[in-house]
């Protein structure tokens, strides 16, 4: 590096934070969105939040029916994401390039991989509404399309990180695919496969409550109808519980990851 | 009567490009064959060519009578089953056991369910920790693998190879990330795999001098052709400036 590449580079990153000012600039200006009034709003929305969203003695009656609401969610989102992790473990298998059976099946699954990844969960939950109507299938439909996707990907990279020299090892041994899959890629990845359903479990979690909001089902559902009936006090004993929850799926994860890695 | 006999074999990835070009030569049992020459003359390719790892273009490889590029899926297994293969990174499962990685080793006589249940006999397991016993890791018999030293994983590959039960082990740069005294064990260890138990070893190798020592046999290759074939101590001056291109002063050996 000498000294004319240096100032280049210098150049280079300032030309860069003017473009981003610029574009900052004039989408705020085509969409009429001041940043100004938005900052003074938001001393309002808390003080709003902290007068109405408050769980009150009464609210309490309702949490059995919550909570009944809510493990059928998390039950829910753990069934779609484990189901979704076997679909996954076998696109993943045939998707790799060090354990693929053929091109076609791995551009097979590299498409419906990248497919169901890239239309967003919201989308999916509308499109299954249209063909399965609002019941909890819909909503575990969403989750398991979107969560394929993603495993599908996350499996695919780390076989192709973690195996490719077992794989030549085993190859020339002269054992057969599914002996060098069961044994050498799999034990090798695992840690990892867990970590990332893990991972999913939490995610899906969270998405449930949208997506059972926008299908009409589970812990969404009960928010969606308390928000509508203008009852906030219920609203905020939903919220609270739903956050609580993700908290402890969370802690729990944290302690298996540590303790398979 | 010789193990492997290869005649004229060819091999390019791209049309204009020949990584292995009109290569001959036969392996007797019970030697030690070294192949020296600078990288990307070939030799991982020459050697995966012969378990077919790599399927060649041009030529044949009869090895044990058995015409190598002429074998159906089922035939191609028993080949493999039939040669061990020891390489310079180790390619163990670095997650499982020392134990577990030999075993692998059997999977080419297995059936599939076998082998995924890890049913192996009694005798396999027996001779599983009687080679790592000869080999003098058996206290690390149930240790992860990736907790061993690389000498010690290099053991664990060639105990992979040995009870497979070859007739020939082929060893892809088997000490190019050792310390010399780890290289030294292992290459004695092969030694003796080819004095005392008349398997056949293949070596590529970096080091002229380690060649020459251990060797009955070694070929040159450079740039995808045999520059020169014989017993180490016929190996000239003349014959390694051939190999590499340069004057032994200007080589690291000793």
């Amino acid at each position: 590096m000498n000294e004319k590449t240096l100032r280049k580079n210098r150049w280079q990153t300032v030309i860069l934070l003017l473009i981003i000012i610029v574009l900052t600039y004039v989408s705020s200006a085509i969409t009429s969105f001041n940043f100004v009034d938005g900052l003074v709003t938001i001393p309002k929305a808390i003080g709003w939040m902290f007068s109405n969203l408050m769980v009150t003695q009464e609210t309490l009656d309702k949490l059995p029916t919550i909570l009944e609401k809510l493990a059928e969610t998390t039950f829910m989102s753990i069934a779609a994401t484990t189901i979704a992790a076997v679909v996954s473990l076998f696109l993943g298998v045939f998707g790799s390039k060090t354990t693929k059976v053929n091109n076609f099946l791995s551009v097979f699954a590299r498409f419906i991989a990248s497919v169901s990844r890239n239309i967003p969960v919201v989308a999916w939950s509308l499109v299954l509404l249209l063909s399965f109507g609002q019941n909890s299938v819909t909503g575990f439909l969403a989750l398991f399309v979107g969560t394929v996707g993603f495993l599908t990907r996350a499996f695919i990279e780390s076989i192709d990180e973690a195996s490719q020299s077992s794989v030549e090892a085993l190859t020339a041994t002269g054992a057969t695919y599914f002996q060098i899959v069961g044994k050498a890629v799999i034990p090798q990845c695992l840690p990892q496969m867990i970590s990332w359903v893990l991972f999913m479990v939490e995610t899906n979690i969270r998405n449930a409550t949208l997506v059972g909001i926008l299908t009409g089902t589970g812990i969404g559902y009960t928010f969606d109808m308390y928000y509508k009936m203008l009852n906030y006090n219920a609203v905020a004993l939903v919220t609270l519980c739903i956050v609580i929850t993700v908290i402890i799926v969370d802690l729990m994860s944290n302690y298996v990851r540590k303790v398979i890695l | 009567m010789s193990l492997l006999k290869v005649e004229g074999l060819g091999k390019s990835y791209t049309a204009d490009k020949q990584i292995l070009k009109n290569i001959h030569f036969e392996i007797k049992a019970g030697e030690l064959v070294s192949i020296i020459g600078p990288s990307g003359a070939g030799k991982s390719t020459l050697l995966r060519c012969i378990n077919r790892m790599v399927e060649f273009n041009e030529g044949k490889i009869i090895f044990n009578n058995h015409d190598v590029g002429s074998l159906n899926k089922k035939e191609l297994r028993n080949l493999r089953a039939n040669i061990g293969m020891v390489f310079q990174h180790y390619n163990l499962v670095p997650r499982l056991t020392v134990i577990e990685n030999v075993l692998h080793g059997r999977f080419g006589y297995k059936t599939t369910l076998q082998g995924l249940l890890g049913r192996y006999t009694e005798e396999e397991k027996v001779h599983a920790f009687h080679l790592l016993e000869k080999l003098g890791i058996h206290e690390h018999a149930y240790k992860r693998c990736d907790q061993l030293s690389g000498g010690q994983q290099q053991r664990v590959g060639i105990c992979r190879a040995l009870i497979q039960e070859p007739k020939l082990i082929l060893c892809d740069e088997p000490i190019a990330s050792l310390d010399p005294s780890s290289s030294k064990i292992i290459m004695d260890l092969l030694k003796s795999i080819s004095t005392e138990m008349g398997i056949t070893c293949l070596v590529n190798l970096h080091q002229v001098d380690v060649a020459q020592h251990y060797s009955d046999r070694i070929i040159g290759l450079n740039k995808g052709e045999i520059v020169s074939n014989g017993t180490s101590r016929e190996l000239s001056e003349q014959q390694i400036n051939k190999i590499y291109g340069t004057k032994t002063e200007d080589l690291i050996t000793a």
